[in-house]
C-alpha cells in the first residue's frame, strides 16, 4: 500500500488534529482508554509524525486505533493544542477506507457497530431504539429495563411518551420523508459508501475465516459481538 | 458551597438565549429515561412560561455513529444542516440539545464550518441535493441544561423543597457528573470551562444541597461509544464508572446528577452489574446511589410525583433519597401501567438492594 500519508492529508480531522507532538504523555496520563488497555495516544501520535508509510501502515492494520473511546479529554489537556482523538478519528476512517481494519480483532468489530447503530440510524431516525435494545444483548440493563420491554405499550403511555404513534414527543415514529432524507443525506455524502465498504470487506474476511455471513445477527455478528 | 473556584467559573460564562426554544431529542435519553424530556418541556413551558417546540421531523444527529467510528464527518455535518434547516422552517433561531453528544458535535460542525469555510459550502451543497433544503446557522445553540443553569433561581423561587435531609436540616451531599463532550472539546461552550464546569454545581448551590469535591470529579463515565456497543468490549466502560463510584464512596453521596445521557446511563446501571458480580454496593443499606438528570432533579423538587416523572425506570432505586428529602410516595403506583393497570413488578436483583 502506497500513499498513505497522501491521503490522511487530505482528513480535516488528521489536519486539525496534530500540529506537533512534544512527547510530554499528558494525553495518555489523562486517558480512560490507556487506564484499561494498551491504547497508548501518545506514542500513537508520535509514529504519525515520523510519517513512515510501514508505520501507519501496521497502525491501521491493529487494533490500538480502536481502543479510543473518544472522550476527547485530551484536546483539553494537550498543551500543543494536538488532539489524538481527532486523529484517531482519521485513522479509523482510512483503515475502513483501504480495508484494513479487517485486519484486526477489534477493526473487524465495526461490522458490528455498522449493523446495530449504523442501522438503526437508518431504520429508526435515531441510533438506540428500546425495540432492539433486549437484555441478552445488554444483560447490563437489568431487571428494570427487562420489565419495562416487556410492558412498554402500556409504560410508555403512561409515562406520556410517544411511542409507536406518529407525532413529536419521545420515541415517536420518525417519519418515512425524515427516513428517506437521511438515506439521501448517507448516499450523497460518504455515509452509505462507508457502511457498504463495511459490510463487504466484512464478507470476504467471513469467508477467509470460515464463518457463516448473511445479514443482521449471523454467526459472524455474534462472534464478533460476544467475543 | 461557594469557593474561590467562583473566579474560574465567572471566567466562562456563555450567551443562553431568553425564550423561543428549538429542542433536539437524544438517542439515549428518549429510551433509557423516556419521561425525562417531556418533564423538561413541561418545565419549561408550564413552570418558566418559555416557548419551546417539538419537532416531528427531527432525528438523530448520529453521533454515537460518529464517535465510533463508523460514519464520515460530512455525513453527520449535513444531518446536523438538516436539523438547522428544520429549525428555520419552524420560525426558530434557538436550538437547544438534549444529549451532551449531539451538543459537542453541534458546537464541532459550527467549529469546522468556521476553521475550514469550504466545509460549510460543501455541506449547504450536499444538503442541498439530497433534500431540497437550505439553512441559517442558530442564533444561540445551547445545551439542555445550560437553560436549567440559566433559570435556576427562577426555579428556586418555586421549588417545594430544598436539597436538605428532612432528618438532620443538613445539605445534601451531591455529585454532579458532566459529559465529557460539554466541555472538553471546547471549553469556552461550557459554563464553568472544561476544568470546574458549574452547570450542575451552579443548581446544587441554587437549590441548598453541598458539592462533593471528590479525587475523580472530571473522570469520563466510561462510555467509549464503540467500547459500549460491543459486548465484548465493555469492561472498558464498568472499569471507568466503577473508578469514579470508588473514588466517590468515602464521601457518601446521597445523590449524582448528570447532564449527559449516556452518563446518567451508565452511573446507574453499572451500580447494578458492580453489585450482582462483586457484591459491592455504594449507597447505604445495599441500596447505590440513585443518579438523576438534572430535570428529574428539579421535577422533584417542584413537586412532581416521582412516579409521573418515570424514576421507576432507573435500576438503582431512588425511595432512599425521596425519604430523606421528605417526599411522600405511593409505592402502590410505582409500577403501575396506564390507568393504574397491573403489569406486575421487575424481578429483585440479587444484591442490589431495591424497592
Amino acid at each position: 500500500m502506497k500513499d498513505l500519508y497522501k491521503e490522511l492529508d487530505k482528513d480535516l480531522r488528521y489536519l486539525e488534529g496534530l500540529k506537533s507532538c512534544l512527547n510530554c504523555g499528558v494525553c495518555t496520563a489523562i486517558c480512560p482508554a490507556a487506564e484499561v488497555s494498551d491504547y497508548d495516544p501518545r506514542r500513537i501520535v508520535d509514529t504519525i509524525q515520523k510519517r513512515d508509510e510501514s508505520e501507519l501502515e501496521k497502525l491501521l492494520k491493529g487494533d490500538e486505533i480502536w481502543m479510543c473511546g473518544e472522550c476527547l479529554s485530551c484536546k483539553t489537556r494537550c498543551p500543543r493544542g494536538n488532539t489524538p482523538g481527532y486523529i484517531i478519528q482519521a485513522l479509523r476512517a482510512q483503515s475502513i477506507d483501504t480495508g484494513m481494519f479487517t485486519e484486526s480483532e477489534q477493526g473487524r468489530k465495526q461490522l458490528a457497530v455498522k449493523r446495530t447503530v449504523g442501522d438503526h440510524i437508518l431504520k429508526y431516525g435515531y441510533c438506540v431504539y428500546i425495540d432492539e435494545v433486549d437484555n441478552d444483548m445488554y444483560p447490563e440493563q437489568g431487571p428494570v429495563w427487562k420489565w419495562l420491554r416487556e410492558n412498554r405499550e402500556s409504560m410508555l403511555e403512561r409515562l406520556g411518551t410517544s411511542y409507536n404513534k406518529n407525532q413529536s414527543g419521545t420515541l415517536r415514529n420518525t417519519s418515512q420523508g425524515s427516513l428517506v432524507d437521511l438515506q439521501k443525506i448517507f448516499d450523497e455524502t460518504g455515509g452509505t459508501k462507508r457502511l457498504e465498504k463495511i459490510e463487504k470487506d466484512s464478507a470476504e474476511k467471513a469467508k477467509e475465516l470460515n464463518i457463516d455471513f448473511k445479514e443482521g445477527k449471523d454467526d459472524y455478528f455474534n462472534w464478533l459481538y460476544n467475543e | 458551597m461557594k469557593t474561590i473556584k467562583n473566579q474560574i467559573w465567572s471566567a466562562y460564562q456563555k450567551e443562553i438565549a431568553d425564550d423561543h426554544y428549538y429542542f433536539a431529542r437524544s438517542c439515549i435519553r428518549q429510551n433509557f429515561f423516556p419521561a425525562s424530556e417531556n418533564l423538561y418541556i413541561d418545565i419549561l413551558r408550564n413552570v418558566l412560561g418559555k416557548d419551546i417546540y417539538d419537532d416531528s421531523r427531527q432525528t438523530t444527529c448520529t453521533g454515537i455513529a460518529y464517535h465510533s467510528g463508523l460514519i464520515p464527518l460530512e455525513t453527520t455535518m449535513t444531518v446536523i444542516a438538516r436539523q438547522f434547516a428544520l429549525m428555520n422552517e419552524a420560525g426558530y433561531e434557538n436550538f437547544v440539545v438534549s444529549c451532551v453528544t449531539s451538543f459537542g458535535l453541534y458546537v464541532e460542525t459550527l467549529e469546522t464550518w468556521k476553521h475550514f469555510p469550504e466545509t460549510e459550502k460543501e455541506t449547504r451543497e450536499a444538503l442541498k441535493r439530497a433534500t431540497g433544503m437550505t439553512f441559517s446557522i442558530p442564533k444561540n445553540l445551547v445545551h439542555a441544561s445550560d437553560v436549567i443553569y440559566k433559570f435556576r433561581k427562577e426555579i428556586s423561587d418555586k421549588i417545594i423543597l430544598q436539597l436538605k435531609n428532612k432528618n438532620t436540616g443538613y445539605p445534601l451531599k451531591i455529585v454532579d457528573h458532566i459529559g465529557c463532550h460539554y466541555a472538553k472539546i471546547f471549553p469556552h461552550e461550557g459554563i464553568g470551562g472544561a476544568e470546574y464546569p458549574y452547570v450542575l454545581a451552579g443548581l446544587i448551590d441554587e437549590w441548598g444541597g453541598q458539592q462533593v469535591d471528590y479525587p475523580e470529579r472530571r473522570h469520563c463515565c466510561g462510555f467509549g461509544f464503540r467500547q459500549y456497543l460491543i459486548k465484548s468490549n465493555r469492561s472498558y466502560s464498568v472499569t471507568n464508572s466503577k473508578k469514579k463510584l470508588d473514588s466517590m464512596l468515602p464521601y457518601k453521596p446521597d445523590l449524582i446528577i448528570a447532564n449527559c445521557p449516556g452518563c446518567t446511563f451508565f452511573l446507574d446501571r453499572w451500580q447494578y452489574v458492580i453489585a450482582e458480580m462483586e457484591g459491592k454496593t455504594y449507597g447505604e443499606n445495599g441500596y447505590g446511589i440513585p443518579v438523576l438528570t438534572y430535570e428529574e432533579l428539579a421535577g422533584l423538587l417542584l413537586g412532581f410525583d416521582p412516579w409521573d416523572i418515570g424514576l421507576q425506570i432507573h435500576q438503582v432505586a431512588v425511595e432512599p433519597l425521596l425519604d430523606k428529602l421528605g417526599i411522600v410516595y405511593d409505592p402502590e403506583k410505582k409500577y403501575k401501567g396506564r390507568n393504574g393497570e397491573d403489569i406486575g413488578l421487575p424481578e429483585k436483583p440479587q444484591v442490589l438492594r431495591c424497592c
